[in-house]
């Protein structure tokens, strides 16, 4: 049962990685016994089980995750939403109005127009059907304020970091509110422009260096030496 | 230029262009050049260049093209007016969209479409300059861009051309050797599955001479593949070492 990779090697799109007595994982798939890669990313072996992290990839949805979508088509009783993925989203109306929806006395397009962007929950999925959203929960619904960025979504894990602390120390350091759309949305919102921006750069350099060690300390040292050059700058 | 010349290899085994009978013509490759499209990816193989992007997979447009147990592959395969001698018109001729099918139909059995049912992907091919053999590196291209787009596979596609010009066997024709020669026997491969997904031929080879045609363009096909995966090694790469330093 040999297997054929070093931890956290870099694997291309049908590499063999093992073979015999292991489970094919997240991006690998099995054929003859013997396990490959499905896509670009690093080997982890963990219980037998063979998995790679995917360098490139689009969002699938998946029920429960909260997702960051721009309205793009109003219609007789309920929005399509662009979630970034291969499917279209529904919001239906009933869902926002909380109240039974009257085709006659309620104009859609007042309530949410093409172009605007939500943050909101899948509520249903599946491969016959396009992804549901929600948006009856707190913290759920129209974006009034902020600044909006887009990243791979399998990056997001890198984000937010282990237990949340990457994510926990940008908030931290620039004082934003930060909602993470599985699907590769960031929603940023500061005080002034320039806090936002700072956290924005920060989220920048953890997409392109997402796959190198020692980056939670890289990027707490980055936002203190940013934050005291605006500091000086302002006096 | 255009008078045939009396050989096309001497009595050396060197060919018109200086190579031996089993050298590929030297290929440069690139992934991820175009940053509006999904997946991308450039090659220059001996004198040919062709880029190559791909998008989605996404929702069909027109819809009533989706399958709904499968992901649809489009493809185009379009050669620019400037790419040869003569200028081409810039509309689809028969052998374009000939091509197109065929380029789809050796790709398509690498991609795992039945993971992302009703949705498709477009691949567009554009041939900037073409010296012959533009299906095989459009191809070896084309299955780079996909991988580079995060579409799974089981495996990259390459592809490389054998052929006979006068009486030998040779690996990658180019231009005159193609118009010139005997036969052209085109080969598209997986090379971990073993698997050939395209194989062609134009031109007359006896049994044996088919033989080992098909045996020195998978050879060809696996030193292709090496740089195929080299490429998308050091896209990454890249970053990773700037962040060590």
């Amino acid at each position: 049962m040999p297997i054929f990779f070093e931890k956290k090697q870099l694997v291309t799109p049908g590499e063999l990685l093992a073979e015999g007595d292991y489970q094919p994982g997240e991006n690998t798939y099995m054929e003859e016994n013997k396990i490959y890669a499905q896509r670009i990313g690093l080997v982890d072996a963990e219980n037998k089980r063979v998995n790679v992290v995917a360098l490139r990839a689009f969002y699938v949805p998946k029920v429960g995750d909260i997702v960051i979508g721009t309205v793009t088509e109003v219609g007789f009783n309920g929005w399509t939403i662009d979630i970034r993925s291969p499917y279209a989203a529904i919001l239906r109306a009933s869902e926002v109005l909380s109240r039974p929806f009257k085709p006659q006395n309620d104009e859609l397009s007042q309530v949410l127009n093409a172009g605007d962007l939500i943050v909101a929950k899948i509520a249903s999925y599946d491969r016959a059907h396009d992804p549901q959203l929600t948006v009856g929960e707190p913290g759920l619904g129209k974006i009034t304020r902020g600044q909006i960025m887009r990243v791979t979504p399998t990056k997001i894990p890198r984000v937010i970091g282990r237990k949340g602390s990457m994510i926990s120390n940008i908030k931290q350091e620039t004082g934003c509110q930060i909602i993470l759309g599985v699907n590769g949305v960031i929603l940023v919102t500061g005080k002034t422009p320039a806090d936002e921006e700072l956290a924005m750069m920060a989220i920048r350099k953890i997409e392109e260096e997402s796959h190198t060690s020692g980056l939670t300390d890289r990027i707490s040292q980055l936002l203190k030496e940013e934050k005291s050059k605006m500091e000086e700058n302002k006096t | 230029m255009n008078d045939k010349p009396e050989k096309l290899i001497d009595k050396k085994g060197i060919r018109l262009d200086g190579r031996k009978a089993d050298e590929l013509r030297p290929v440069k490759i690139q992934v991820g050049v175009l940053p509006n499209a999904d997946g991308s990816a450039y090659i220059e193989h001996g004198k040919n260049k062709i880029l190559v992007g791909v998008f989605g997979p996404r929702e069909m447009h027109p819809k009533h093209l989706s399958q709904s147990d499968r992901m649809v592959i489009r493809c185009r395969y379009h050669m620019a007016p400037f790419s040869v001698q003569e200028r081409k018109s810039p509309a689809p001729s028969r052998r374009e969209v000939e091509l197109s099918k065929v380029i789809r139909e050796s790709l398509e059995p690498s991609v795992f479409v039945d993971l992302y049912p009703r949705t498709g992907i477009d691949i567009f091919i554009e041939v900037l300059q073409a010296d012959g053999g533009t299906r095989c590196a459009s191809i070896t291209a084309a299955s780079l861009a996909i991988a580079d787009a995060g579409i799974p596979l089981r495996d990259l596609v390459v592809a490389c051309a054998a052929g006979k010009i006068d009486d030998t066997v040779v690996l990658d024709l180019y231009d005159a050797e193609d118009k010139l020669g005997v036969a052209d026997v085109p080969v598209a491969y997986m090379p971990n599955l073993n698997a050939v997904t395209l194989l062609q031929m134009d031109g007359v080879l006896s049994p044996d001479e088919f033989e080992s045609a098909v045996n020195m363009a998978v050879e060809g096909c696996k030193k292709i593949y090496i740089m195929q995966k080299e490429v998308l090694r050091n896209k990454y790469m890249v970053v990773k070492e700037e962040a060590e330093e």
